[in-house]
């Protein structure tokens, strides 16, 4: 019951913020004007600014926000650590590296699904490493260390292309990229992330009541009949899907998966399967607020929201250490 | 009926035996205590008989049907495993906690059922901790966390209880009710294969003592016969008062025996 109103207060919320994020821009339109342009099909001034130019961006940030939101849960649950989270960890640089080697090599220029591909190719290579080097049951510094270590080495190759990228313009390219924006998207773009994400979402859905389990220790989890090999699996590969895929449709964005289970753990009573779906929402939303911002933070050049996420999350992060720091050892 | 039956079973951890092809029978309605000094294998054969650590040597058989033939879910309503000191990593409310252990009866994708709801109120009734149903996990005493987690345990109605050391850190008069709970499992048909330090309640609420020592299996019956002096003094290098009060037998470990440590 309470975990249903949760659940329709945040799609609420989700739904009033993609208004705002329809109605925001060099032309304003209120509610009304967002949802006539929305169902206009002469092609009117307003249709086209609302179906062509805003509802790409404003559902790229609903599936972004989703994806980051719930790997970010899932991720938590699995590693059984609450700083555990998709750019903390490396699984977001290592899938920026994976899009950057789609760029670089011209793979992109050849097939649409290059850069994806080479994203979530580098966000399953992260996430397998994770798991290696920290482990269910591994401390938090431990996963700490291995997400510096994954993070370190995924720069490092970046740098690596950037150093010998061809022109400096192209490697000024790439930068921006990874800044992480939802502007100048199509709907063909939405298309093609919804359908990699969608069975990324499903993987990590089905996660849920092994994670719960995991609660109890990988011992007692595989005792309650659950399968630690096939739940890694699920919600690596489900992360490496719905993370890569985000990753390489907008650049970096970073915290989101931190922020929002963090804050919405306490809702669902600490309960790691049931915090999956409210992430997601929450995910969306905060996206969807940060995409605001952006837009209306008057700046020469318009904010990159990777940044200005980034510019949130860091000091959450922070504070989160602080917190545990008499829990490390 | 046998619920559990194991035959030479060997297990090495980190490239040193820990089991060496040990035997073990549990059958249907008795209590029987894994004794045995620090390092004797008395958690690896828990481990080994819940089907949680890969067997060099030997088989065991649950319901007469090789343990690893079950689905993990069949043999999840069956078989429980307490282990020691369970954690719990994230500070959930005591009800849900105790519905993990609904798990392997829950269908999947479908929210616990009333049955369930009342399986969980039972299990946390049986160990003395309904009132606390609604607290969270961290919030309680060592004492009561176990009693919660053993609650988690009974929570799937299984036939077969494995709990290692489930009264360590409780305090005597939770002891006492913690064995007169699995002495009551075991009345109502069920099986329970327990790891006990306390040598006393071993000798009092067991049907069946097994002592173990370095991987192996020293003796095995009756407690009395179990426990012997001469055996006390060989496994944990102690000598003992023996003594009856009302029919029921007790042991209290007096005195270390210098110089002879155990292996």
């Amino acid at each position: 019951m309470r975990a249903l109103v949760l659940a329709l207060v945040l799609a609420g919320l989700v739904g009033l913020l993609a208004l705002a994020s329809l109605g925001v821009g060099p032309v304003p339109l209120g509610p009304g004007g967002v949802i006539a342009g929305l169902f206009d099909a002469s092609g009117s001034p307003a249709a086209m600014i609302v179906q062509e130019i805003r509802l790409p961006r404003t559902l790229l940030a609903i599936l972004v926000g989703a994806s980051l939101g719930l790997s970010g849960a899932a991720l938590q649950g699995l590693l059984l650590n609450p700083l555990a989270e998709p750019g903390v960890v490396g699984v977001s640089a290592s899938a920026a590296f994976g899009a950057v080697i789609a760029f670089y090599f011209g793979l992109a220029s050849l097939h649409p699904l290059a850069l994806p591909v080479g994203g979530m190719a580098g966000a399953l290579a992260a996430g397998a490493a994770l798991r290696a080097l920290a482990g269910a049951e591994g401390s938090a510094l431990a996963l700490i260390l291995a997400g510096v270590a994954v993070n370190a080495l995924a720069a490092a190759l970046t740098a690596l292309a950037l150093n010998l990228a061809p022109s400096p313009y192209a490697a000024l390219e790439i930068v921006f990229w990874m800044m992480g924006s939802l502007a100048d998207r199509s709907l063909v773009h939405v298309g093609l992330a919804a359908a990699l994400m969608a069975p990324g979402w499903v993987l990590i859905a089905s996660a849920a009541r092994g994670l719960d389990a995991l609660a109890l220790g990988p011992e007692a989890a595989r005792s309650l009949g659950v399968g630690l090999a096939l739940l890694n699996w699920r919600v690596v590969a489900g992360t490496a899907l719905a993370v890569g895929a985000a990753v390489s449709f907008t650049g970096g964005i970073a915290f989101v998966g931190l922020v929002v289970p963090h804050l919405l753990r306490p809702l669902v009573g600490h309960r790691p399967g049931r915090l999956l779906m409210p992430s997601a929402l929450g995910g969306a939303a905060l996206l969807l607020a940060a995409d605001l911002a952006v837009r209306l933070i008057p700046t020469a050049a318009e904010l990159k929201i990777g940044v200005l996420t980034a510019l949130i999350g860091a000091p959450f992060f922070l504070r989160l250490i602080l917190g545990a720091r008499r829990t490390l050892p | 009926m046998t619920r559990i039956e194991a035959e030479g079973v060997e297990v090495a951890l980190g490239g040193r035996k820990v089991l060496a092809g040990a035997d073990l029978r549990l059958a249907a309605g008795e209590v029987v205590g894994l004794v045995g000094p620090n390092g004797a294998g008395k958690t690896t054969w828990l481990r080994a008989l819940a089907g949680l650590l890969p067997l060099n040597a030997g088989e065991v058989r649950l319901e007469g049907r090789a343990l690893l033939a079950w689905s993990r879910r069949e043999r999840a309503r069956r078989l429980a495993y307490l282990p020691q000191d369970a954690p719990c990593h994230w500070p959930m409310r005591i009800g849900d906690v105790v519905m993990l252990g609904r798990m392997p009866r829950l269908r999947p994708w479908v929210a616990p059922a009333r049955a369930d709801e009342e399986a969980v109120a039972r299990a946390l009734a049986a160990v003395d901790a309904a009132h606390l149903a609604e607290r969270r996990i961290d919030s309680v005493s060592a004492g009561e966390r176990a009693r919660v987690m053993l609650a988690r345990a009974l929570a799937a109605e299984p036939s077969v209880l494995l709990a290692d050391e489930p009264v360590a850190g409780l305090d005597p008069g939770h002891q006492l009710k913690v064995m007169r709970l699995l002495r009551g499992l075991a009345a109502e048909g069920r099986s329970v294969l327990v790891t006990l330090h306390d040598l006393t309640h071993a000798v009092r609420f067991c049907d069946r003592l097994v002592l173990l020592s370095g991987g192996r299996v020293l003796a095995e019956g009756p407690p009395e016969d179990v426990l012997t002096a001469e055996r006390l003094a060989a496994a944990f290098a102690v000598r003992a008062e023996f003594g009856r009060r009302g029919g029921e037998p007790y042991l209290v470990p007096w005195e270390g025996i210098d110089g002879d440590g155990p292996g």
